[in-house]
């Protein structure tokens, strides 16, 4: 859907899917919501994205209530339909936990099950068909709507910084500064000569930063580069519905079957973020020798 | 697609949620499957003893069967045995009491042939002397002939 000043071309209504609602200061120095696509760019990083913190929030009470409601009913005996299930996601982020962590940390299962229940939720608002939300908006007067929270690389890297956050917390708890320095800076090259290792430690530093750096990016651009194609595909099949019925019956067609093979995708992407999460911690808390 | 304020509300609601999760939402549920594995864990154990004590009884009833059978046999054995004890004893004691009574029986008839045999005696005597009173065709004297009398008398 499209706002009335915008003529409908296919690029309009692709960029029109794509712009976040945002709230910021506008250039007559009032603080509002943007109507273009130019404005919500000249907000610059002063800005908040209604759209995404909304659905988000939302999804994450969703999250935090349902499972709550499962533990505060908790018991040993048979447990029932929700609990059962709650339980069933909860024994799988234990054992991935097990299996993957190492140390001893109570943090990380929590931080797991939230992360592959919280992006699994706002992966799988991709599924709505990509106008209903925006137009129901459209018609209420919001200018743009983007329901996918993890479409959005502000959410992404909200998550893969905060983890990062923690990495580097606990890498230096457990390893102290001395020992988090020598990982960054003795690795991968350790020559036995002290006059070469100290020759090595700016090459050393470098690659291991680049590795550092390249954690929490490679992390949450994956997801949110995974969300974004497959919320292009959805556009571009919408667009089809646009042209003559044959296109749009085979565009109907099309978006089935995408949907299903997303499912896939949305799934697989919530367990990776979650894995790799498991597996940046686990690795903060090993010694290397 | 801009990077804004939105990635540090992110962050907030993420930890918000990190939060909520380890404080009420982990531990309550793990707990639980913890209590579980061990109730059912517990419960096999039960049952698994439960069967081996099945088993148990049922090898102590079996030997209680036999021993009651052996019993059983031993206690026939015995009754036929004091059956047959009992039999022989009545018999033994029909045939001293048919001897006792034979022979009482025996006596009683003896006493009476020799009572008999004593009047007979009388009533012959009393007979021959009035046979030779009618011979002599006089009155024998008792007193008189009482020798003679007396000498038929120990003939008969």
């Amino acid at each position: 859907m499209v706002s009335e000043h915008e003529a409908l071309t296919a690029s309009s209504y692709i960029k029109h899917h794509l712009q976040n609602l945002t709230y910021g200061k506008l250039p007559d120095g009032t603080w509002g919501i943007a109507q273009s696509i130019e404005e919500a760019k000249q907000m610059g990083f002063w800005a908040i994205h209604l759209d995404t913190m909304f659905f988000s929030i939302g999804l994450g009470l969703l999250f935090i209530i349902t499972f709550r409601l499962a533990a505060r009913q908790a018991t040993s005996g048979v447990p029932g339909g929700l609990q059962n299930f709650i339980e069933w996601i909860v024994e799988f982020i234990n054992s991935m936990v097990h299996d993957g962590f190492s140390g001893k940390n109570n943090l990380v299962a929590p931080i797991a099950l939230t992360l592959f229940v919280w992006i699994l939720l706002l992966n799988l608002m991709d599924l709505i068909p990509v106008d209903w939300i925006p137009h129901i908006a459209a018609v209420i007067g919001v200018p743009y709507m983007k329901i996918v929270p993890s479409n959005d690389p502000n959410a992404t890297f909200g998550m893969s910084l905060s983890v990062f956050a923690l990495v580097l917390y606990y890498s230096i708890k457990v390893k102290g500064i001395g020992g988090f320095a020598a990982e960054l800076g003795l690795q991968p090259f350790s020559p036995k000569n002290i006059f070469l290792k100290i020759l090595f430690i700016p090459v050393n530093f470098l690659l291991e930063f680049v590795n550092l750096v390249a954690k929490p990016l490679s992390h949450s651009l994956r997801l949110f580069g995974n969300m974004y194609a497959g919320e292009m595909i959805f556009i571009l099949i919408a667009i089809m519905y646009s042209a003559n019925f044959a296109l749009g019956a085979f565009g109907g067609l099309l978006q089935l079957g995408w949907a299903i093979f997303h499912v896939l995708i949305v799934l697989l992407q919530a367990f990776i973020f979650m894995v790799l999460t498991i597996v940046y911690l686990d690795m903060a808390h090993q010694e290397h020798h | 697609m801009n990077i804004n304020l939105t990635l540090i509300g992110q962050s907030i609601s993420f930890i918000f949620f990190v939060w909520f999760c380890l404080k009420f939402i982990w531990p309550p549920i793990i707990n639980a499957l913890e209590r579980r594995k061990k109730t059912i864990a517990d419960g096999l154990a039960a049952g698994e003893k439960g069967h081996h004590e099945l088993e148990l009884a049922k090898q102590r009833f079996v030997e209680m069967v036999k021993e009651a059978k052996a019993k059983a046999v031993d206690i026939i054995n015995q009754a036929q045995k004091r059956h047959d004890e009992i039999v022989d004893e009545a018999k033994d004691d029909a045939r001293t009491e048919g001897n006792r009574i034979l022979a009482a029986a025996r006596a009683e008839i003896d006493q009476e042939r020799q009572q008999v045999r004593e009047e007979l005696r009388q009533q012959v005597t009393l007979l021959a002397v009035a046979g030779a009173e009618q011979i002599l065709m006089r009155e024998v004297d008792q007193n008189v002939h009482k020798e003679v009398l007396d000498k038929i008398s120990a003939d008969l």
